[in-house]
């Protein structure tokens, strides 16, 4: 009998999948931008614009209005007067609905916002799809619902909104940050005028749009670009009565001190340096996985990301080995691309502040290890990169580097893992991965952060509060605590 | 003294790993996002029809139907030139003769399911005879069912014998366990019972009969593939995998790819290390390439239905 042929088929099917591009035809962007003030677009007293770019490509969007004192003036007067004249008065079922109307248009132009959100910032689509832009609508949709229910929020108590807020939002989240300030100062009662960031502010004028058209009165929402001089105008003015930041540490720390003796009412969301501790008796797949979202989820640009990986020493090599395997499987690249994982860095700056990291590391002797892939000749992008051999004081594990960098130790038991944890000056997040309920019920006693999450990383949902302790911010954003920070 | 450490040293089973119901779902839904268009989805398409168990397994199956199908398996839509064949027809021990004979020497292999399929509810003798008669008839590959019950009781240890008594019936052809994990229920126990056959000496595990509802799951199907690379991470050996049952549609066969090429790697996409148990797949697969060959769908009457 002759020999049997063969019949396996060998082809090439790996992660270099053929190029699968979102369409950027849903994206409306215009040639420039004025500022949004009382309901609005109006050219700028300051006269200037600047580019904002695409940091995949470092080709230019869009040129944005740069607003200086007497702009923040303009806005924080329309604000007022919205306040005192309409927004204040009407009742709060009215609101409610204007806040539903957004929200709803909102999903109308999914796909637009989740399309200029990753043009301009960098994020991959797959998330500014699936993420950030159904966060930012339900986040509307939540607060629309509080509106005519505050005083089942708060019995007993009366109800008072407390002017006009200053919001002042970071580049990471860009529309998603603005949904956060916006919809429960809204649903208060109170009047915003808002600054996104300056390389990610395109998703917040698209909002004003819609604001515009949803015919909310105007002046209730003010949407003002700039850099950091336009956010010190805001806090500064001294009409504002409520500054909500989110952003670095050190700018945090700024604003504290511009209002010391003012009767502002400030809520910070800082910096963080989240511990991801995996138990010798978590699921290890899942926690693998449960790592990788932790830190490269938006690049590494989340301040509550997992950068600092505890490990059981029992299972230190296992799970560095599937850690590793699956750094593999990470595609990096055109972040309008439907199967890029991690997109590109937000901007030239951030970059070199990534470096510079890696170089201290370098420095420091830790060992570097980084995914194979291929980077696109342009634009800024960057490896995922593990760093092991970490000791508890170096500086990889004790700053901020916020983008795609783990740093990974080692412990041995409970209690030297929580003094690990806890011993930074940052308290925003931890994760905690383990089989057995009564350690996760003993860890998120003893882990000094706002968030702790179990056998899961980075989930989010507006009806969780989100905020930190000590050096990572005050104040809670996001559910039913979310609503306190805007009332006397 | 023995080494404790040593890698093919036969675990505890109660200690096999945990699996969060949760993240593995998530997982597995994860992959489903990935799109695969031209190059690639001609290629996954092309490799999923290589990897197709074509499969007849009926009380009704007879000497032509049998025929029928194993014409098909090297035959699968003409009009289109160069198509692989499938990887196997699978049948009961009874149809094996009939089968190897219609295939000659196709290359397109023979398996069949043995050891009191679908339900395993036999002696262990008969489950061996049962094997060695489809061996004899000519089976390059063995569909063995675990015996559930004793599973679930927890008497590991038969399971495992049983397997193990099973393979050494099969002499040199491949032995395929199949979990039923629709009867099994929890990933921990899927992670268990895979655990069990690797180390018990199977070829390929494989998740369902096809008769129990459901059957192959996405995220069932990834505790296995985890189930694997753990098992190959500490013994260097490589264990095949076969989703079976509930498969019938291009696109998900794709997700299938995906998540195998993302979870194990290159060496295992290929037909000796990864198998489709499916019946109507491989239409819907023909239709997807003609579309993809000529920009249109075809009607379903172009396809033969054997």
């Amino acid at each position: 009998m002759a020999k049997a042929k063969n019949n396996t088929l060998k082809l090439k099917f790996d992660t270099t999948y053929a190029p699968a591009p979102e369409s950027k035809a849903s994206a409306k962007i215009d040639a420039k931008y004025e500022l949004f003030v009382n309901g609005k677009f109006e050219k700028p007293l300051s006269k200037k614009y600047f580019d904002t770019i695409n940091p995949a490509t470092e080709e230019k969007l869009s040129e944005v209005a740069d607003a200086n004192v007497a702009d923040v003036d303009k806005a924080v007067k329309a604000a007022r007067t919205a306040y005192d004249k309409t927004w204040s008065k009407i009742p709060a079922k009215e609101r409610a609905k204007y806040i539903y109307r957004i929200a709803r248009m909102i999903q109308e132009r999914a796909r637009e916002f989740a399309v200029i959100e990753t043009l301009d910032g960098g994020k991959p689509i797959r998330e500014s799809r699936d993420v950030d832009i159904p966060l930012v609508a339900n986040h509307f949709f939540y607060y629309a619902g509080w509106a005519d229910k505050l005083s089942y929020a708060y019995p007993n108590k009366k109800i008072e909104p407390l002017g006009v807020a200053g919001q002042i939002i970071p580049w990471n989240f860009p529309l998603l940050m603005a949904a956060w300030k916006i919809a429960p100062a809204l649903a208060t009662g109170n009047t915003v005028v808002l600054k996104p960031a300056e390389t990610t502010s395109l998703t917040a004028l698209k909002l004003a749009e819609i604001i515009q058209e949803s015919d909310l009165p105007p002046g209730v929402v003010n949407i003002i670009t700039g850099a950091g001089a336009t956010g010190a105008a805001i806090v500064n003015h001294p009409d504002i009565n409520k500054v909500a930041f989110t952003g670095s540490t050190d700018v945090g720390k700024i604003i504290q001190r511009a209002v010391a003796g003012t009767n502002k009412k400030v809520t910070l969301e800082l910096g963080g340096k989240a511990a991801n501790i995996i138990f010798d008796d978590a699921p290890l797949d899942q926690a693998v996985e449960g790592i990788i979202n932790g830190i490269f989820f938006n690049q590494g640009h989340v301040c509550c990301a997992g950068s600092r990986l505890f490990v059981q020493e029992s299972v230190y090599d296992s799970v560095l080995r599937k850690l590793k395997d699956r750094l593999e499987t990470l595609i990096v690249g055109d972040p309008m691309d439907k199967n890029t994982d991690i997109g590109a860095i937000n901007s030239k700056e951030q970059l070199g502040n990534i470096n510079k990291y890696l170089k201290i590391g370098e420095k420091e002797g830790l060992e570097m290890y980084q995914s194979s892939c291929e980077l696109p000749k342009k634009g800024f992008f960057m490896r995922p990169t593990l760093f092991t051999n970490v000791a508890q004081s170096s500086r990889l594990a004790q700053e901020e580097i916020f983008g795609p960098v783990l740093t990974i130790q080692t412990f041995r038991t409970d209690d030297e893992v929580i003094e690990k944890a806890n011993n930074t000056p940052f308290g925003l997040s931890a994760g905690v991965w383990t089989d057995k309920g009564s350690k996760i019920f003993n860890l998120t006693t003893k882990l000094r952060a706002g968030v702790i999450w179990a056998n899961t990383y980075n989930k989010f949902d507006p009806t969780s509060p989100f905020g930190g302790y000590k050096e990572s911010g005050y104040g809670r954003e996001g559910g039913l605590h979310g609503l306190g920070a805007y009332l006397k | 003294m023995v080494a404790t450490n040593t890698s093919f040293a036969i675990p505890d089973f109660t200690l096999s790993p945990r699996i969060d119901q949760v993240g593995v779902e998530e997982k597995a839904k994860r992959f489903t996002a990935r799109s695969i268009k031209a190059e690639t989805k001609v290629n996954g398409l092309k490799l999923t029809l290589n990897m197709i168990d074509l499969t007849t397994l009926e009380g009704k199956d007879s000497d032509g139907k049998v025929k029928q199908l194993c014409y098909k398996a090297q035959h699968l839509h003409d009009q289109y030139p160069g198509l692989p064949t499938v990887a196997a027809v699978c049948v009961y021990p009874s149809m094996v003769g009939i089968a190897k004979k219609s295939l000659g020497n196709s290359g397109v292999k023979v398996a069949s399911v043995s050891t009191a399929f679908p339900s395993g509810q036999a002696p262990r003798d008969v489950k061996i005879r049962d094997t060695k008669f489809a061996v004899s008839e000519g089976a390059d590959e063995i569909d063995m069912v675990i015996s559930r019950g004793k599973f679930l009781e927890g008497d590991y240890n038969f399971v495992f014998d049983e397997i193990a008594a099973i393979k050494e019936a099969c002499g040199t052809a491949r032995l395929k366990v199949i979990l039923e994990t629709g009867e099994l229920v929890t990933y921990d126990k899927v992670r268990r019972a895979s655990d069990i056959a690797m180390y018990a000496g199977a070829d390929f595990i494989k998740t369902s009969t096809g008769k129990i509802s459901p059957a192959a799951t996405m995220p069932v199907t990834l505790v296995m593939l985890e189930a694997i690379r753990d098992f190959y991470y500490k013994t260097g050996k490589k264990i095949a995998m076969k989703p079976a049952g509930g498969i019938s549609k291009s696109k998900l066969a794709l997700h299938y790819l995906v998540m195998l090429q993302e979870t194990l790697g290159t060496e295992w996409m290929n037909n000796e290390w990864f198998r489709f148990g499916a019946s109507s797949l491989a239409n819907d697969v023909l239709m997807q390439l003609e579309k993809e060959r000529t920009g249109v769908y075809q009607s379903a009457n172009y396809f033969s239905i054997d």
